[in-house]
C-alpha cells in the first residue's frame, strides 16, 4: 500500500513543489522518514501519530515508510504534517487510492487533530498554479492568502476530520459542500485602510523643510536623511511617510504579501497586503535579523520594508556591520543570503529614511548651547559610514519646535493632498521609465543620468558653479540633479530648472559635516 | 624624518637678557628664561595686539576676528595669539592674508603643529611672521603647557583684545595675565543672551576697554604702544596715514555691502531672504518666519544656496544659514 502526496516548500520568497511518499507494508512495525529532513519535520512523525490516534484512526502495527522528495533539498518547517498524515491514510485505505491526486496539501497537525496556520502560503500556491495543479487544500487561518492567486481552487480545513469528509466524498457536488474553494476578489481591500486611524501630516506643526523633503524623497523614491536634536518630529514624520506614497500596485501587494506570507508574519484571514509597509528596528538589530538570515534563512527587515519605509531611527547606534550589510541592497533593490547548501534571494526594494541627532548633545551647530568638542562631532558623525551617506539623496535638518509654534492654528497640509502631487510626480516617471529597469528617479544610474536629466546650458553652468563652489563629489553632482528631477515632476515641469537644481543643492547630504 | 629636520634647522633659541630677546617680554614677572623661535620675532617698534577668544566661536566672532585682522595688519600693527582653532586662528589667518605680520606662542614645541588643523596657517605663519614657544622643540601639546603660555602671549602684545569668551573661558587667563602685566584689554561686546559672550560682557562690565569702531581702536593701540617707548616712536607717523585710510576695512557691515545692494536691484525677493539672514545661524524655517511676505517653500531653499553661490551666506549646517562673515 503505497500513496503520493502534493505538497511544497520555499526557498526564500520562491517555492518548489514536494511529493511526500508513504509506503505501509509488512514488516517489524516502526515509522522512519527519510528526504533529508529539518528538525521540526523528523518531529512531524510524534504530530502525526497522536492526532490521527486522537481522532479515532488507529495505525497498523507495520512498517511505515514517509520520503520528501526531492531527497536532496533539506527540507524545514512544520506544513508537512497535513500531506504525510493524508498520504497515512490513503495507504491505509481509508478513502479511495486517487482521490487526493492532483491536490496540494500544506498544514501543520495539533495533537487534537486541529490544522494549524504555517508559513509561505501563498508563493507555494503561486508555484503549484505555475506548475498546472489545480486544487489545493491548506489551514483555514491561510486560505484566504492562497486564495488571491487565480486558476487554483482553495479549500480551507479547520480539522482533520472535515478533511477527510472531503476526501471520503465521491461527487464534486459534495465535496464543494464539505470543503467550498474560497474566492478572493481583487478589489476587496483586505486591510483596512482606515484613513482615520493612519497618521497623517496634517498633524505636524511646523517643519516645513523637512515635511516638504519628505515629499520629494516620497515622490522619487530617494532615501533620505533627516537630522535633528530629539524631540523635533523626526520619527512623526517618517510614519507618515508611508502614507503619502501612492497605494501599493496588484503586483506589488502580491509582491509584499508574499515576504509576509514567509515570514509568518501575515494576520489570520488576510489576503493581500494593500497598505505600504513601514519597519522601524531598533537600533540594537543584529545583521542577521536587518537583512535576513539564520541558518534556514528568513527575511529580515529590510525585505519585510519592500515596496515601503525602512526607518532607522538613531543612526550613528547602529552596529556598523549591520549598516554596511544595507549597501547591496539597496543597489540592487535586493538581498541574496548565502549559505553552504545554497543561496536565497529576497526582495528589498525599500526607501530608506534615516534619522540622527546632529551630535552627542544634539544642539550642534547651535554653539551658544552645544557644548560637544569638534572631535566629539566628528565620532558621532563618523559611526555613519561613508558608502551609507553616498547613497542617501536627501538630507534635512530640523529644528526644535517652540512652543509657540506648536500653538499657531496655522493649515497645514493633509497626506492626502501631499499623496496627489506625489501620484502626478510618479505618473511623470512611469512615462518616462516606460520598457526600462528604472521605476523611480531614486533609481536613474550615472550612465543614463544624460538622458534622463538633460540640462540647458543655463542649468550647467550653475551645476558648475556648484560643483566648484561646494566640492560636490562626482556621486553628489548626480544626486543632485536626479533629485532636480524629482523636484521638476513635483512641480509639473518637463525642463530642469535652476531653481530645482538650487533646491536640490539645499537638501544635499554634505558630507563635510561628517569628516 | 627629514621634514622634521629641516624644521628643527630654523629654530633659534634666545635667552633672557639677550640682545635679541623681546623687549616686551623682557620686563614681564616669570618671563621665560629660554624661548625658541621659528621664523622671526615681533618688531619692537611697532605695536602688537592679541587676538584671543573662544574656539567654538560663532559665526559673528568669525566675522569680527577677521575684520580686525584685516585692519589691524593693513595699519602696520603685528598680530599675536595662540593658533587656536577658533578666534585665534582667525584673526591670525585674516592678519596674513592682509599681508600683515602674526606671531604665535604655542604650548609644544615650535616644530609641533597643534592643532592639527591649522597647518596651513601654521606654513603661513613661518614665512609671515614667526612662531615661538618656551618648550625645546618636539614636547607635545600637554593640557598644562597653555594656561602659562598664556602670559606670553599677553607679555609680548601692548594690547589684548578679547572677541568671544564664554563665563569660563581659558581666554579669560589671558586677560588676568595681562592685567597682571599692566597691558591694555580691550573687549567685542556681543549680545546679553550669547553664551559666547557672557565673558566679554563681564569684562565690559569690570571696566575693560570697550572695541566698538576699528579706526578708533588702532588710535589707542598706537598711542599705548608711543607712550610705553617713547624711544621707538618714530615709525608712527608713516603707519598713520594707512590708519586714516584703511581703519574701517574691519568695520563693512552688511548694509554698506555694495553686492546686497545690487542684489536688492536684480532681485527683491532673493534681497528679503538675505536681509532675514544674521549672524547666528538659522533653521530655514526660523528665517522663513523673518520674512515680510509669504514666500513659497522651494523659492526658500534655492534662494539660500543662491546666497550662497554669491558669497553672501554660508550653509552652516545641512538646515542652518547664516551671513558669510569672513570675506
Amino acid at each position: 500500500m503505497y500513496s503520493t502526496i502534493l505538497s511544497g516548500a520555499l526557498l526564500g520568497v520562491s517555492a518548489y513543489l514536494v511529493s511526500v511518499e508513504v509506503d505501509i507494508a509488512q514488516g517489524l512495525p516502526g515509522f522512519s522518514m527519510v528526504g533529508s529532513l529539518g528538525g521540526e519535520v523528523r518531529e512531524s512523525r510524534e504530530r502525526v501519530t497522536v492526532a490521527l490516534k486522537n481522532v479515532g484512526l488507529t495505525l497498523p502495527p507495520r512498517k511505515i515508510t514517509v520520503n520528501l522528495s526531492p531527497a536532496d533539498i533539506r527540507k524545514e518547517g512544520s506544513a508537512f504534517d497535513l500531506p504525510i498524515a493524508v498520504g497515512m491514510l490513503e495507504a491505509m485505505g481509508y478513502f479511495k487510492q486517487g482521490a487526493a491526486g492532483n491536490i496540494l496539501f500544506l498544514g501543520e497537525l495539533g495533537l487534537d487533530g486541529e490544522i494549524k496556520r504555517v508559513r509561505g502560503v501563498l508563493p507555494i500556491v503561486r508555484e503549484a498554479a505555475a506548475k498546472g495543479i489545480r486544487q489545493c487544500v491548506v489551514p483555514a487561518a491561510n486560505v484566504r492568502e492562497g486564495a488571491v492567486i487565480p486558476g487554483i481552487q482553495v479549500r480551507g480545513a479547520g480539522h482533520i476530520r472535515e478533511l477527510l469528509g472531503f476526501l471520503e466524498a465521491d461527487r464534486e457536488e459534495d465535496r464543494e459542500g464539505l470543503l467550498p474553494a474560497v474566492q478572493v476578489s481583487e478589489e476587496e481591500p483586505s486591510v483596512r485602510e482606515d484613513e482615520e486611524n493612519m497618521p497623517d501630516f496634517s498633524q505636524v506643526r511646523g517643519q516645513e523643510t523637512a515635511k516638504r523633503a519628505a515629499e520629494i524623497a516620497a515622490a522619487g523614491f530617494h532615501n533620505l536623511l533627516m537630522v535633528g536634536p530629539p524631540g523635533a518630529g523626526k520619527s512623526m514624520i517618517a510614519r507618515r511617510i508611508p502614507g503619502i506614497m501612492p497605494g501599493l500596485t496588484p503586483e506589488e501587494s502580491l509582491e509584499v504579501t508574499s515576504v509576509y506570507s514567509v515570514a509568518g508574519l501575515l494576520e489570520e484571514g488576510t489576503a493581500l497586503v494593500r497598505a505600504r509597509p513601514f519597519q522601524s528596528p531598533h537600533h540594537t538589530i543584529s545583521l542577521a535579523a536587518l537583512v535576513g538570515g539564520n541558518a534556514s534563512p528568513r527575511p529580515g527587515m529590510i525585505s519585510l520594508a519592500h515596496r515601503g519605509v525602512l526607518f532607522l531611527d538613531e543612526l550613528p547606534e547602529f552596529q556598523r556591520a549591520a549598516l554596511d550589510s544595507l549597501r547591496q541592497p539597496l543597489e540592487e533593490h535586493k538581498i541574496q543570503i548565502c549559505r553552504a547548501w545554497g543561496n536565497v534571494t529576497y526582495p528589498s526594494d525599500f526607501m530608506l529614511v534615516c534619522a540622527m541627532n546632529p551630535c552627542p548633545c544634539g544642539f550642534y551647530p547651535d554653539r551658544s548651547r552645544c557644548r560637544c568638542t569638534d572631535p566629539g562631532i566628528r565620532r558621532y558623525m563618523g559611526k555613519v559610514s561613508g558608502p551609507i551617506l553616498d547613497r542617501i539623496d536627501l538630507c534635512v535638518e530640523l529644528q526644535p519646535v517652540d512652543i509657540a509654534g506648536l500653538k499657531k492654528e496655522r493649515r497645514t497640509e493633509s497626506s492626502k493632498e501631499i499623496r496627489e502631487r506625489v501620484q502626478k510626480a510618479r505618473e511623470r516617471q512611469k512615462e518616462r521609465f516606460a520598457g526600462t529597469k528604472c521605476r523611480f528617479n531614486g533609481d536613474i544610474e550615472g550612465t543614463n543620468l544624460e538622458r534622463y536629466c538633460p540640462l540647458g546650458r543655463e542649468e550647467q553652468a550653475l551645476m558648475e558653479r556648484l560643483y566648484h563652489s561646494m566640492q560636490l563629489s562626482a556621486r553628489a553632482y548626480h544626486r543632485i540633479v536626479k533629485v532636480a528631477r524629482t523636484i521638476a515632476d513635483l512641480a509639473g515641469e518637463e525642463e530642469i530648472g535652476t531653481t530645482h537644481l538650487m533646491e536640490a543643492a539645499f537638501y544635499r547630504p554634505s558630507t563635510e559635516y561628517w569628516r | 624624518m627629514e621634514e622634521r629636520g629641516k624644521t628643527t634647522e630654523g629654530i633659534r633659541i634666545l635667552k633672557r637678557g639677550d640682545r635679541e630677546y623681546p623687549g616686551r617680554l623682557q620686563e614681564i614677572p616669570g618671563a621665560p628664561e629660554e624661548l625658541y623661535v621659528l621664523g622671526r620675532l615681533p618688531e619692537e617698534d611697532r605695536p602688537t595686539v592679541a587676538v584671543i577668544g573662544a574656539r567654538d566661536c560663532s559665526e559673528y566672532g568669525r566675522y569680527v576676528a577677521s575684520g580686525l585682522g584685516v585692519s589691524l595688519a593693513r595699519n602696520g600693527v603685528q598680530v599675536i595669539s595662540g593658533m587656536a582653532r577658533g578666534i585665534d586662528g582667525i584673526g591670525q589667518a585674516a592678519a596674513l592674508d592682509a599681508g600683515g605680520s602674526s606671531f604665535a606662542v604655542l604650548g609644544s614645541g615650535v616644530d609641533v603643529c597643534y592643532p592639527a588643523g591649522n597647518r596651513g596657517l601654521y606654513e603661513k605663519l613661518k614665512l609671515g611672521g614667526g612662531i615661538l614657544s618656551e618648550y625645546p622643540p618636539g614636547t607635545p601639546p600637554l593640557s598644562h603647557h597653555f594656561p602659562p603660555r598664556n602670559r606670553i602671549v599677553s607679555g609680548l602684545s601692548d594690547v589684548v583684545v578679547v572677541v568671544e569668551a564664554r563665563e569660563k573661558s581659558g581666554t579669560l587667563i589671558t586677560v588676568d595675565m595681562a592685567l597682571e602685566q599692566g597691558r591694555e584689554v580691550y573687549v567685542v561686546p556681543g549680545r546679553v543672551t550669547d553664551p559666547l559672550s557672557v565673558g566679554c560682557n563681564r569684562l565690559l562690565k569690570l571696566g575693560a576697554g570697550l572695541l566698538l569702531d576699528p579706526g578708533e581702536f588702532l588710535e589707542e593701540v598706537w598711542r599705548i604702544c608711543d607712550s610705553r617707548r617713547p624711544e621707538a616712536g618714530s615709525g608712527r607717523a608713516a603707519e598713520q596715514g594707512a590708519a586714516g585710510e584703511g581703519g574701517r576695512g574691519g568695520s563693512r557691515g552688511p548694509a554698506e555691502n555694495p553686492a546686497a545692494d545690487r542684489l536688492a536691484a536684480e532681485d527683491p525677493a532673493l534681497a528679503a531672504v538675505y536681509r532675514a539672514l544674521d549672524f547666528t545661524p538659522g533653521s530655514v524655517d526660523q528665517i522663513r518666519e523673518r520674512l515680510p511676505a509669504a514666500f513659497r517653500e522651494e523659492q526658500l531653499g534655492a534662494s539660500l544656496i543662491r546666497l550662497c553661490l554669491e558669497g553672501l551666506a554660508i550653509q552652516v549646517s545641512p538646515g542652518q544659514f547664516s551671513m558669510k562673515g569672513t570675506d
